[in-house]
């Protein structure tokens, strides 16, 4: 398992960090612009309010022309530090009196300018009218400071700054103490299924008591690591079993094959001697009483001798069949092209006296038992030869060819054939379709053929019809 | 050479011993054959004991050997020879039914000169121990026999 990226444990955290800043920082900003606003018509109010009491108590100096009066009126402004400027401008828009007394004319402006209040830079201004039982009288100017607003914004953003730095931190805190809640099951769980699929020890189990989804998910990973041990014993048990199951059979089976192999040398040795004896025998007394038979007798003594020189011919072909199945298969790459043709170098010297046409086609190079193969080509061909004798031009083909994954090879004659009713009995032993008056044999040849094919993992089969010539085929897995 | 070698035929079965007795009579071999009926007689023939003890004469040139023998058995036989320092160059030729591999195998491991295999064909048969008479009696120079006994000496 590769280590992650990141861990759970960072991840909660900063989930919980980001959540905590964000609300913080959302509900420090609606409190200080509630805070600014607020403060702002708490400002304008208290300015209201005074240029009210101001100009009420103008009334008398402005409606007596007496500019001294109004200076003292407005010098009652003093009390108030946040107001930089006032001024009273008579009926006509004239400037009566200005607070402080000599303010500079950059403080104090020419004309009133509009009732109400408004805000220019830094600074709040107020417009009253001094009225006197609905008469105007002239009109009130105040001037004041936002300097204070300024600084209740500053100190009301340092504070909420505080109070989110201060959050933070107690977050920060709560937040990784939880987060080891949350996270440490989750990491015993990771770390159990480390160890599972590092070490393959399914013995271990994560044993987390968590009352949410994590402690699911472990009770269902702790249930599956005990089903999935059961399971390997299981098997090993199985397979345990199955192992001793296979030694006893091995066992067995080499015992078969030794009393097989028993068997076939007895057959080989003690057979073959009293054949030899019978044959010996004849052969002598042909010798010594030849002079005294007459042809009938002599006959008969042939006949003793032939019969068990056949007999010796079929031990050895049955042994060479019965060795087939029994020897090791020696697989290596054949020139399957070239043994053929080896094969056919040798027949020719058997048919000199005999018209037979030879063709071979392409042949690739086969996976097998060479000496096997040898066998193979060897019988179908001899048998290829054996059953054209009778034809004057005979003609003896031997092709390859691919077919669905495996090589066919064909070996094809024009010679006498064989009845196709009978194709199922051609490769048994001692099976023959010809008498041995018409073709000598045993009968033992395509049995070992397709014996060693089926070795090779192939399969064997032939077609052909009476006096129509014979077709083998035999094919090997690629 | 002072006198022709022998050569020793270990054969247990009558049958076969009448065979390769005429067989090789057919040669006019001048050699004396010496029959043992199995392999503890030849032991006992090639180390002058038991019924042979006092015996005149050396090695045999050549031992025809059967490999399928009461008592001690031809592959036996052969091995106590190869083992021995007096018989490990005595020329030994196996003459058996047995063509089984194993056999062969065995009989050239233990240091076997030749292995024959007995044609069922009589004629053959005549022809194959014929062939071996001639050759081992008469046309190989066996080993110079180097453990005479003091009869001989």
């Amino acid at each position: 398992m590769k280590a992650p990226r990141t861990t759970i444990q960072r991840k909660l955290i900063t989930a919980m960090m980001l959540t905590s800043t964000a609300v913080l920082l959302l509900v420090g900003a609606v409190f200080v612009s509630h805070d600014f606003n607020s403060f702002r018509r708490f400002l304008v109010q208290t300015l209201v309010t005074r240029a009210h009491i101001l100009a009420a108590n103008s009334t008398a100096a402005l409606a007596f022309q007496n500019p001294e009066d109004a200076s003292q009126v407005l010098n009652a402004l003093k009390t108030d530090p946040s107001v930089v400027a006032g001024a009273l401008f008579d009926q006509r828009g004239r400037l009566f009196a200005t607070y402080p007394m000599r303010a500079a004319s950059e403080e104090v402006p020419d004309e009133p300018g509009p009732t109400g209040h408004r805000f220019e830079g830094s600074h709040l201004i107020v417009s009253e009218p001094v009225v006197e039982e609905g008469r105007p009288l002239g009109t009130l100017y105040l001037k004041s400071s936002l300097e204070e607003l300024d600084n209740r914004l500053r100190v009301d953003a340092i504070v909420m700054l505080l109070a989110v730095g201060g959050s933070v931190i107690v977050a920060f805190v709560l937040s990784t103490w939880l987060q080891r809640r949350i996270a440490h099951p989750i990491l015993a769980l990771a770390e159990v299924a480390r160890s599972v699929s590092e070490r393959k020890d399914y013995s271990v189990r994560s044993q987390e008591a968590s009352d949410d989804e994590v402690g699911i998910l472990s009770e269902a990973f702790d249930g599956m690591l005990t089903e999935i041990q059961r399971r390997e014993s299981e098997i090993r048990l199985l397979n345990a079993d199955l192992e001793r199951r296979v030694a006893v059979r091995t066992v067995e089976l080499e015992e078969s094959n030794k009393e097989l192999e028993a068997f076939s040398y007895s057959v080989s040795h003690d057979l073959r001697a009293p054949l030899r004896h019978i044959d010996g025998f004849a052969e002598l007394l042909m010798r010594h009483a030849a002079p005294m038979l007459d042809e009938k007798g002599r006959g008969h003594l042939g006949k003793i001798s032939a019969a068990a020189k056949r007999m010796g011919t079929l031990i050895d072909d049955l042994l060479v069949f019965s060795r087939m199945g029994r020897t090791e298969m020696r697989k290596t790459s054949v020139n399957l092209a070239a043994l053929t043709n080896d094969v056919i170098e040798e027949l020719k010297g058997d048919a000199k006296d005999r018209n037979v046409e030879w063709k071979l086609g392409t042949i690739p190079t086969v996976q097998g038992d060479p000496n096997m193969l040898r066998l193979v080509m060897t019988n179908l061909l001899s048998n290829a030869l054996k059953y054209s004798s009778p034809t004057k031009e005979a003609r003896i083909e031997v092709d390859a060819r691919s077919n669905n994954g495996e090589l066919v090879v064909a070996v094809r004659d024009n010679g006498v054939g064989f009845d196709p009713t009978y194709t199922h009995k051609l490769f048994g032993v001692f099976q023959r379709l010809h008498g041995s008056n018409e073709f000598e044999g045993t009968g033992i040849g395509l049995a070992n053929v397709r014996r060693i094919v089926s070795r090779h993992g192939g399969r064997t089969w032939a077609e052909g019809a009476i006096n129509e010539g014979a077709t083998f085929y035999f094919s090997l897995p690629k | 050479m002072s006198a022709l070698k022998r050569i020793l035929l270990a054969e247990d079965n009558d049958n076969d011993l009448d065979l390769t007795l005429t067989a090789l009579g057919e040669n006019n071999l001048a050699n004396e054959v010496v029959v043992v009926r199995d392999g503890a007689e030849a032991w006992d023939f090639l180390r002058h004991e038991g019924q042979f003890a006092g015996r005149n004469g050396g090695n045999p040139a050549v031992v025809l050997l059967d490999l399928k023998m009461p008592k001690v058995d031809g592959l036996e036989l052969l091995r106590r020879m190869r083992e021995d320092a007096r018989f490990k160059t005595v020329p030994v030729v196996v003459l058996t039914s047995s063509r089984e591999e194993s056999d062969i195998v065995q009989s050239y491991k233990l240091g076997v000169n030749a292995f024959v295999v007995k044609p069922v064909a009589f004629d053959q048969f005549i022809g194959a121990v014929k062939n071996l008479g001639l050759f081992w009696a008469v046309l190989n120079e066996p080993p110079p026999d180097r453990h005479q006994t003091p009869s001989h000496a």
